[in-house]
């Protein structure tokens, strides 16, 4: 029986791994937990090195070192405990997928140190859009899928330790072929693929493949198999044969579309063999525009997650009791009760310790703080036209009303209203009763419907909202018919297509929204702003500010 | 592989290691922002800049690398007058770092075994009078970001925790780099930085070839490739030092002082900090250049760095700042 191609693959990437560890920073595989996996994870294991499982929540003082606090204690000096960092080997982190921007930096900071640390990434995403982080991805030469594997076709075999010492001896005298410097590159951008990383890595592997089959140099067959190897997961167009230009708009990407003028304009740099490009061709993906597509859109959502997105609660907020527990960096200890847990039990300890104040490791007390991320929800109003006054009077109504239980809600209000040719932020985020009824009883209506202005003023609010770590949410109360563009001119058309870029614009900032069509005949605008937005239409032709305070509150899922 | 990547060594990305150099010659232009993609060679060049940096001399044992004893802080204790040569610091502020690391806190071990109330500096002190580097600076905790934001305005780390109250000089380089894919940054902190570069791949086939021909050297003939290229490295060393001896002589005429508040009017940048670090750049850049005043073409290399990242955004202008500054410069200069 005789294995499938990506099986074989999988074994000669591994044992290429275990030569260069370190050159070739490590690999991902693509499965979901199962037989295949499982023969897979079987055979990393028989790698020779040092090996640690981590995980995607796993602390700094794990990974990096930190100060132990029970040995501090003991010996009166500091004591540090080493991280994972420190030693080289082998990381394995499962559940990739799940791995946060954060974990991702600090593991490809590692890896860039060159202290000859490689990961393995067991990536168990189902969708296309659940992946590895693109800036751990981008660092590891090998990038596998085992989905379509049956776990009957696959067994654990790699060369024996005592091979792959020898092949590390061998890689050092090994010859490399000048021309295969320049055959790996002009490969790698004809596959659009823009990061330098992925020539050096592929050059890398190509030697550690040579020194695997025992040779004294590195042949055509080691580059196409490093090619192989690397190239495919990263490509982000295919190669065209030099006589059709037709499919040339397939590329979604500016970038790598010059890269590809660049190629073929450029006399002095031989293209690589037809066979080559076909080999590495044979094996992209399927569906590779679509996965190149969902892959931007993913990043798109997730964009912005240096700042405020997510709490961790123990450094801001209202302060709670202090809890024992252990210090990993991330919280700060609560000295005073430290102190006071450690008080009564003195007397006990004194007989050993002497005079000075004897803490162990249970005293331990760390801060914690309450920090809730509060809502902020946005009110944007269509204070257009004669037909929106009676609903802007509503929208008023329901603003007061939440804001009258803002205090227990912990939701902030903030109003948008657009009219004539602009929007304008009448009511800044706020919880305050006063200033904000002040400020609603003076808005006018009147005018063109300038839903873009709107729409770009409110991605504005929650952009600003976001950075004070608040969630913003929206509920928009129009009739969908913009009639006035970005730049204050007038027309249909233009108007409409503004207000559909602006809307993804804000649909990026704010998960959360509602679109309340107020048209007194509902119709087809309001939904199809809803849909750019991704958020649920409401029909309420007639309603008062408890009515709609009610729905946006059930459209937004509550407190 | 300790020794890092020789600074010379890069291929292209001429503006990145100009902007650098720059800050080396004049250290009050402030900072380095380093945007682009990933493989770009981001990280590499600032890792490289540590063994291009001419040496400082400071104070035997000062936790601040002070120039004078009298500028030693006076919770260091130190009497010995005496002067040593020591490398520039550049000093990694990793992502996970806590609060207590980066401003100092009080001294763990002195204070159980001895009983005293001690300080033990931390990243900052070490990085006075040098470079602060923060790799994926835009996934940087927000708490962190406040303390250095604060730091960096001031010049002075004061720390006021556990009954500790000290202060400190803390002027620094700051060299931040990022993809800007992974997490924007927040305007007060893009603003610290002096000079903004993107970087992005070599767009011709020749230069990536030669990228990989060097890294390629680097990894299997690391000492002679070594040998010829850190030869390169101490010949820009002493460029740096001529422009340093250089920079107080360069002539500032007053159409220059008025074409850069012409250059920032025209792009509406926020504040006074784009003027004044265009001046400051232009000026390294005409010490380095060996001129005796600024001259135009200075002002035109610089803007972009000077000024890309302080116009006030427009979510929906594709273009990009660099664009829009070259677009103003051709207007305002001519």
């Amino acid at each position: 029986m005789s294995a499938p191609p990506a099986w074989t693959r999988t074994l000669r990437a591994m044992a290429a791994l275990a030569v260069d560890p370190g050159g070739l920073g490590g690999l991902t595989l693509r499965a979901r937990a199962g037989p295949v996996r499982q023969t897979a994870e079987a055979a990393l294991a028989k790698l020779p090195g040092p090996q640690r499982r981590i995980h995607p929540e796993i602390s700094d003082t794990q990974l990096f070192g930190g100060l132990n606090i029970a040995a501090s204690l003991a010996e009166g000096r500091m004591v540090r405990d080493p991280g994972l960092a420190e030693t080289p080997g082998l990381l394995i982190l499962p559940m990739a997928e799940r791995c946060s921007a954060g974990l991702a930096a600090r593991l490809g900071q590692l890896l860039d140190a060159g202290k000859g640390h490689a990961l393995v990434m067991l990536d168990e995403g189902a969708e296309p859009e659940e992946a590895a982080p693109d800036s751990l991805l981008d660092r590891l030469a090998f990038h596998l899928d085992l989905s379509g594997l049956h776990w009957a076709q696959v067994a654990a075999t790699l060369p024996a330790p005592a091979e792959i010492d020898a092949a590390r001896a061998r890689r050092a005298s090994l010859s490399l072929p000048e021309t295969s410097l320049a055959t790996l590159t002009v490969l790698a951008a004809q596959f659009g693929i823009d990061s330098l990383r992925a020539p050096i890595l592929a050059l890398a592997a190509a030697r550690a493949l040579a020194a695997l089959d025992g040779a004294g140099i590195v042949t055509e067959a080691h580059v196409t198999e490093a090619a192989e190897l690397v190239y495919p997961a990263r490509a982000t167009q295919r190669p065209e044969a030099p006589e059709e230009d037709s499919d040339k708009e397939d590329t979604p990407d500016t970038d790598t579309e010059e890269e590809k003028d660049d190629t073929a304009t450029d006399p002095g740099a031989e293209l690589p063999d037809e066979m080559l490009i076909d080999a590495v061709a044979a094996l992209l993906p399927d569906g590779l525009l679509d996965r190149v597509a969902a892959r931007t859109r993913a990043r798109g959502a997730l964009s912005g997650g240096g700042a405020g997105a997510r709490r961790r609660g123990n450094r801001h907020g209202r302060p709670l009791p202090a809890r024992p527990g252990h210090p990993d960096g991330r919280a700060r200890i609560d000295v005073i009760a430290t102190l006071r847990a450690a008080a009564p039990w003195q007397g006990l300890r004194a007989g050993r310790g002497g005079t000075r104040i004897t803490i162990h490791p249970a005293d331990i007390r760390l801060r914690r703080y309450e920090d809730r991320s509060d809502r902020l929800v946005i009110f944007i109003v269509d204070a257009s036209g004669s037909a929106a006054m009676a609903r802007l009077a509503e929208a008023k109504g329901a603003v007061e009303l939440l804001l009258g239980q803002a205090y227990s809600r912990r939701d902030h209000v903030a109003l948008v209203a657009f009219r004539g040719t602009g929007a304008e932020t009448l009511l800044p985020p706020t919880r305050s009763l006063v200033q904000a009824k002040r400020r609603l009883a003076a808005l006018p209506g009147g005018g063109g419907t300038p839903l873009a202005a709107g729409l770009q003023e409110a991605a504005a609010l929650c952009e600003q909202a976001r950075r004070r770590g608040l969630t913003p949410a929206f509920a928009l109360l129009t009739d969908g018919r913009a009639n006035v563009a970005l730049d204050g001119s007038s027309g249909r058309d233009t108007a409409r297509r503004d207000a559909e870029r602006t809307a993804a614009l804000l649909a990026g900032q704010a998960r959360q929204g509602c679109v309340i069509d107020t048209a007194p005949r509902p119709g087809r605008e309001a939904a199809a702003l809803a849909g750019h937005l991704a958020v649920d239409c409401i029909t309420l032709p007639r309603a008062d500010a408890q009515r709609l305070s009610g729905a946006i509150d059930t459209a937004l899922g509550g407190a | 592989m300790t020794t890092p990547f020789p600074f010379s060594a890069i291929v292209g990305q001429d503006q990145m290691k100009l902007a650098m150099v720059l800050t080396a010659i004049d250290p009050g232009i402030g900072g380095v922002l380093v945007f682009g993609d990933r493989g770009t060679g981001k990280s590499t060049a600032v890792r490289a800049l540590a063994a291009l940096l001419p040496p400082v001399t400071a104070v035997r044992g000062c936790p601040v690398n002070s120039e004078r004893l009298e500028d030693c802080p006076d919770w260091a204790d130190i009497r010995d007058p005496d002067l040593i040569d020591r490398p520039t610091p550049v000093v990694d502020l990793p992502l996970g770092v806590t609060e207590d690391r980066v401003t100092g806190a009080l001294d763990i071990e002195r204070a159980l075994t001895q009983g005293e109330k001690a300080f033990e500096p931390g990243l900052l002190a070490r990085a006075n009078r040098g470079y602060l580097y923060i790799d994926e600076v835009n996934l940087l905790e927000d708490h962190i970001v406040d303390l250095l934001l604060d730091v960096a305005q001031s010049g002075v780390n004061a720390v006021e925790r556990e009954g500790l109250s000290i202060r400190h000089a803390a002027r620094f380089v700051l060299v931040g780099s990022g993809n800007p894919e992974e997490g924007e940054l927040r305007p007060q902190l893009l603003d610290r930085f002096g000079l903004s570069v993107e970087v992005t791949s070599p767009d011709t086939i020749e230069d990536r070839v030669e990228v990989i021909r060097r890294r390629s050297a680097y990894e299997t003939e690391t000492d002679t490739f070594l040998a010829h290229w850190q030869a390169e490295d101490a010949a820009l060393r002493d460029r740096i030092l001529a422009a340093r001896a250089a920079l107080a002589g360069v002539a500032t005429p007053e159409d220059i002082l008025r074409d850069c508040a012409n250059l920032s009017l025209a792009l509406g940048t926020d504040g006074l900090r784009g003027e004044l670090t265009l001046l400051r750049a232009a000026r390294a850049l005409a010490a380095h250049d060996g001129a005796a005043a600024i001259t135009r073409d200075q002002l035109r290399t610089i803007a972009p760095l000077a000024l890309g990242h302080r116009l006030r955004r427009d979510p929906l202008d594709e273009a990009g700042s660099a664009a829009r500054v070259t677009r103003a410069v051709s207007d305002v200069l001519g």
